[in-house]
């Protein structure tokens, strides 16, 4: 219940936060050279007819002034509508769900590679600070950490899947194979290792440093030592005292990196052809399709807001102290 | 200053990074003595590995273009959008962070509202947001970086002011009739400031990685020898000729590397407390 | 049984080579009876909490036994395994730690960390497990032990928290407790209530306890016999009467001159005329909440009337939380009271504007607690004492040149004044906040703990040098302390606060001697070892 309570305001809190979003993107875009009857019109080729301009613009509210269109604008996003895209030819909504999968899929996968195994490396380099373990690990951290993704999914295709022909080089799964079930999954899944690994690396190295940091902290504090008078060794020290209180900064940087993360989505996804959401953001770009990427803003928006959501709750069960009244 | 410097020396991470960071930035200054042409014009035969062509120690790429000497301008461009968007973010993540830090109250509620709704759009699509609206230029790419990277130093000044304004130092400043400003810039910044300065190189590495990955897709300024552009290129010929992508990619990753390590050299140093750690 | 539980003999730990000095511990030789407290009482940096840390042998990793032996009912554990020493922890020798706050772990109920020693150590039933930790918790009377054993640690109080500490201690009825300042981070009453639990359970059981201290006091309350340590080296031991009252060593008889009495010298006589008034100062906070659900309200001052009468030194006393420091930052308003009237001199300072306040700043000044954070690092000494000045208009060479005239005023090398202040000691830094504060020539000074942080004889030092600069320099005081022995031997009229209310006040001699409120008297009572004091103060 208090854990409850305690999401719940923060959720109302970031209210405020996505209204400012969506108004400044919002203004943002009007800024912009062009609108969406402009890349209508070039979609159809020719488009120097004014009165047809006009009349299109009459259609999609676009002739009246700022505040009006703005006012619209949030009546619509109320009732999820996002708006049509001129280059899809369907609602933005259809077009968004129909990539959200695939990135859900491919963040979560990152996110889990990179959390667990970023812990595993960091209590690892703890236990031997300043040790070769330490050192080896630490090293690679860097390295992982000063390594762009975009690259480093080139370099794996060059590796795994032309050299060696061990994995596929891109796509979500083999198109008109007809697999099904488990055999579906398992194609799914090989087409993802790649991506999965390539997104998560950034994500790895900044885990490790925070958990081995954490863990040093940590290991500083009086209840350790308690926990040593007690007559506990140092395994169960580790496990029973200091792991649980080091996690909690890197529950907070799931939290924090979220949107870090759905950003370099964009690019992993463009690497590997994944028909994520990412992909979709850049042929928006591309094809200046305006209203398409301010859904994908909001929906992105809205997707961090979620994920914050959650680690509070995961954040709030850890940690008995939140929500007290401290 | 002496003391400060032997610390940081003592560092093999951070004497190594500070080597690279110079080699790349000597690099960066030697770039038109070395390749005086226009790195993007037309050197000789399409593709040519890396060795076959003495000419060409790194080899050229698909449009037949020197791969060493963009390499060379390359870092220029790195270097310097690195540093301009890093200042960017650092000075307006300084002043958004000690306005909110030391004033509180609806001061600090309405910047971290703004702080917040920057954090919570991903940074990345934001970028292509604002080169979408804006175009792809050189200099608006460097500002829309510096632009989406100011909310992180902005909360850790908060946080340094926040727990520096109840020190009794502070304190003791406001009993002897300072003025806010005074107390401001010259008792808590120069306090507050290390962690933020430190906390720079790691905007600096993601400013360098965030444009890298712009020009990648081909949304930064294709007018410029940009490490990301080549990678970019090289995409087309990944197949059979990856040295292309690969040589500027080990740049990026040795630039982002130099850069990380003399901030953590820098850190150590300013941080006594944890060095032997 | 005969013999001593713990026989330490001849003990030297070596620092690291850039330390200070080369050994932490030097010939260190202690014996521990059956059913003894042995008190190793010291400044900080005497060595007594490191001895603690070598019998269990859980030093720093730099920090090594290089020499004598630990005898643990015969066994050397200075040569023991790390296996052995993990089974005498917590079953043989157990201890309790100085900060109750950070001790336990703060993910974990309080029941749930009791029992983890019945899990190690032995190889009892869950059932009798959390049966065991109920009869524990019951043992050292802590409130409601039912719903302790559920709580975590941040809800439960200091006290309580020390007393899970001492039942998580005692849960496998160890030969010998190590107490390393258990009761110092305690308020003063419930400082006495842990050191008479202590000594009742050790009655009982017939443990043997080290405890460690630096306070005279405790000592005199609970000890059967003392060790005193300094630098590392044990200069004098011996039954608890003798060390006291007729002590041998140099060191220990300076130790003891500078512990306060808690009777009040003669008083002097007070000026009619008060320089400072205050009338029905209020004020509250308000945390939480979320559109005002939860808010809880907290009167941090309430309705505090008092006088300081010019020339006098006003102490306000009171344990954590009793408003006493809230009280000295309305004062110079650092902290803005709701209500009242606070006058200096017939100003009503609370009616100044902000840039008049700043100009009445120079009248009123503050030394404030940490030594350590009440000094901007970046700052050279001597301009930290030129600031104030230098603010009120004094050109910066002649503010400079009065900086060194002040060092020299409170004692300190002139010459010092462009060194940082992590070149000086606590002591010293104390006395360049008093500079600072100095600077400004103010009518009324306000000290918030000025000397709670510093070691007994350097906190001696610097009450003289405070009682001596009120008098030459015609200074009022307002003396905020938790500390009676320093209240009674420093200040002419004492107000003693309790939950933001004045609950008493009036001149120190009468509210020491016969105390009117039952808080007043609870206070008085418990001070540790309060019959106990050195040599007259001078």
């Amino acid at each position: 219940m208090r854990v409850l309570a305690l999401a719940g305001r923060r959720l109302a809190a970031s209210l405020p936060t996505l209204v400012l979003i969506l108004a400044g993107m919002f203004l943002l875009l009007q800024l912009a050279p062009g609108d969406t009857v402009d890349a209508l019109l070039g979609q159809m080729g020719g488009g120097g007819d004014a009165a047809l301009a006009a009349e299109l613009r009459r259609y999609y509210g676009l002739d009246l002034s700022v505040p009006a269109q703005l006012a619209n604008y949030f009546w619509r996003l109320v009732r999820l509508d996002l708006g049509f895209s001129a280059i899809y030819g369907k609602p933005v909504a259809t077009v968004i769900l129909e990539r959200l999968p695939t990135t859900l899929l491919l963040m979560s996968a990152a996110l889990s590679f990179a959390f667990f195994v970023g812990l595993v490396l960091g209590v690892l380099a703890a236990r031997r600070v300043n040790g070769w373990t330490d050192t080896l690990i630490s090293t690679l951290g860097l390295v992982f950490y000063a390594t762009p993704s975009f690259w480093f999914g080139l370099m794996a295709i060059v590796l795994f899947s032309v050299h060696l022909a061990w994995l596929p080089a891109g796509g979500f799964e083999e198109i008109g194979a007809g697999y099904t079930g488990l055999r579906r999954v398992l194609d799914i899944a090989a087409h993802l290792v790649l991506p999965t690994l390539t997104l998560g690396l950034i994500f790895l190295a900044i885990y490790l440093r925070i958990m081995r940091a954490s863990m040093l902290e940590v290991l500083t504090l009086d209840f350790v030592r308690t926990a040593r008078a007690k007559g506990l060794d140092e395994t169960r020290v580790l496990t029973r005292h200091v792991l649980r209180n080091a996690m909690l900064p890197m529950v907070t940087l799931i939290g924090l990196q979220a949107g870090t993360m759905l950003g370099g989505s964009v690019v992993v996804e463009s690497v590997f052809s994944l028909p994520g959401l990412g992909r979709l953001a850049y042929e928006a770009v591309v094809q200046r399709d305006l209203n398409t990427l301010l859904g994908i803003v909001f929906i992105s928006a809205l997707l961090v807001i979620v994920v914050n959501f959650l680690v509070d709750l995961v954040y709030a069960r850890l940690d008995p102290r939140i929500g007290a009244g401290r | 200053m002496k003391r400060f410097l032997l610390a940081y020396l003592k560092s093999p991470p951070a004497v190594i990074g500070l080597v690279l960071l110079l080699v790349i930035v000597a690099m960066a200054l030697s770039a038109d003595w070395f390749f005086p042409r226009d790195p993007l014009s037309l050197a000789g035969r399409p593709l040519q590995w890396p060795g076959a062509n003495p000419r060409f120690p790194l080899g050229t790429d698909n449009s037949g273009r020197d791969i060493a000497a963009q390499i060379f301008h390359g870092a220029r461009v790195s270097l310097l959008i690195g540093v301009v968007a890093t200042s960017i973010a650092v000075g307006l993540g300084i002043v958004v962070g000690a306005l909110a830090g030391y004033h509180g109250g609806w001061v600090d509620d309405a910047l971290m509202r703004v702080t917040e709704a920057f954090q919570t759009l991903p940074n990345f699509l934001l970028l292509l947001v604002l080169v979408a609206v804006f175009g792809s230029d050189i200099t608006t790419v460097t500002v829309a970086v510096g632009a989406v990277s100011w909310p992180a130093p902005a909360r850790l000044t908060r946080a340094e002011f926040l727990s520096l304004r109840n020190r009794e130092f502070v304190q003791a400043c406001r009993t002897l009739g300072m003025g806010d400003a005074r107390i401001i810039f010259r008792e808590v910044l120069p306090n507050a400031l290390p962690p933020v300065i430190v906390y720079a190189s790691v905007v600096m590495a993601v400013a360098i990685l965030l444009e890298s990955a712009l020009a990648f897709l081909r949304l930064s300024d294709p007018n410029v020898a940009s490490w990301g552009n080549l990678i970019g290129l090289g995409r087309d010929v990944l197949r059979v000729q990856w040295y292309v992508s690969a040589i500027p990619g080990v740049a990026i990753l040795v630039t982002v590397l130099a850069v990380s390590l003399v901030g953590q050299g820098l850190n150590d140093a300013l941080n006594p407390r944890l060095r032997g750690r | 049984m005969s013999g001593p539980v713990l026989s330490i003999r001849g003990l030297g730990v070596r620092l690291p080579r850039n330390a200070d000095r080369s050994h932490a511990l030097r010939d260190v030789s202690l014996d521990i009876q059956p059913n003894e407290i042995l008190c190793v009482v010291g400044e900080s940096g005497s060595g007594k909490s490191m001895t603690a840390s070598a019998v269990m042998r859980l030093l720093p990793a730099n920090v090594a036994i290089d020499a004598g032996q630990v005898l643990f009912g015969g066994e050397d554990l200075v040569q023991a395994s790390e296996a052995r020493m993990r089974a005498l922890r917590g079953a043989g020798i157990a201890m309790v730690f100085q900060e109750p706050m950070t001790a336990l772990n703060p993910l974990r109920t309080v029941g749930d960390q009791i029992a983890e020693m019945f899990r190690i150590h032995t190889r009892m039933d869950a059932a009798a497990i959390s049966a065991r930790t109920l009869g524990l918790l019951e043992e050292v009377r802590i409130p409601d032990p039912r719903l302790a054993l559920r709580a975590y640690p941040h809800e439960l109080s200091g006290g309580q928290r020390q007393r899970a500490m001492i039942a998580m201690a005692l849960a496998l009825d160890p030969k010998l407790l190590i107490a390393d300042e258990p009761t110092t981070a305690l308020d003063v009453t419930t400082q006495a209530q842990i050191l008479a639990l202590i000594k009742d359970l050790q009655r009982r059981k017939g443990t043997a306890v080290l405890f460690i201290t630096h306070d005279f006091g405790v000592v005199a309350e609970i000890a059967d016999r003392v060790a005193v340590m300094q630098h590392g080296l044990v200069v004098e031991q011996g039954p608890a009467s003798e060390v006291l009252h007729a002590p041998q060593h140099d060191y220990t008889r300076a130790l003891i001159a500078a512990v306060p009495a808690i009777g009040a010298p003669a008083p002097r006589p007070v000026s009619d005329t008060n320089i400072l008034q205050m009338r029905g100062v209020e004020k509250t906070y308000r945390t939480g909440g979320f559109l005002g659900r939860h808010a809880r309200v907290t009167h941090a001052v309430r309705g505090v009337t008092l006088d300081l009468p010019k020339g006098a030194t006003l102490g306000i006393v009171g344990e954590s939380g009793s408003g006493k420091s809230t009280l000295a930052r309305c004062i110079v308003r650092l902290v803005e009271p709701e209500r009242g009237v606070i006058t200096l001199d017939g100003t009503d300072l609370l009616k100044l504007r902000r840039r008049e306040m700043r100009q009445a700043a120079r009248r009123v000044q503050m030394v404030f607690q940490d030594p350590f954070a009440s000094l901007n690092p970046r700052r050279r000494a001597g301009e930290l004492v030129a600031q104030g000045p230098m603010v009120h208009g004094v050109p910066r060479a002649e503010a400079m040149r009065r900086a060194k005239e002040l060092f020299a005023l409170v004692g300190l090398d002139p010459a010092a004044t462009d060194r940082f202040p992590h070149e000086f000691s606590g002591g010293q830094r104390q006395r360049i906040g008093l500079a600072r504060a100095l600077a400004l020539e103010p009518e009324v000074l306000v000290a918030d703990e000025p000397v709670s942080a510093l070691d007994v004889s350097v906190q001696a030092q610097v009450l003289r040098l405070l009682q001596d600069l009120r008098v030459r320099l015609g200074l009022s005081l307002v003396f905020i302390t938790h500390d009676l022995r320093v209240a009674a031997q420093v200040c002419d009229l004492v107000a003693v606060m309790k939950d933001g209310e004045v609950v008493e006040h009036g001149p120190v001699a009468e509210v020491f001697r016969a105390p009117r409120h039952a808080y007043t008297r609870a206070l008085l009572d418990s001070v540790p070892g309060r019959h106990f004091a050195g040599a007259a103060p001078a």
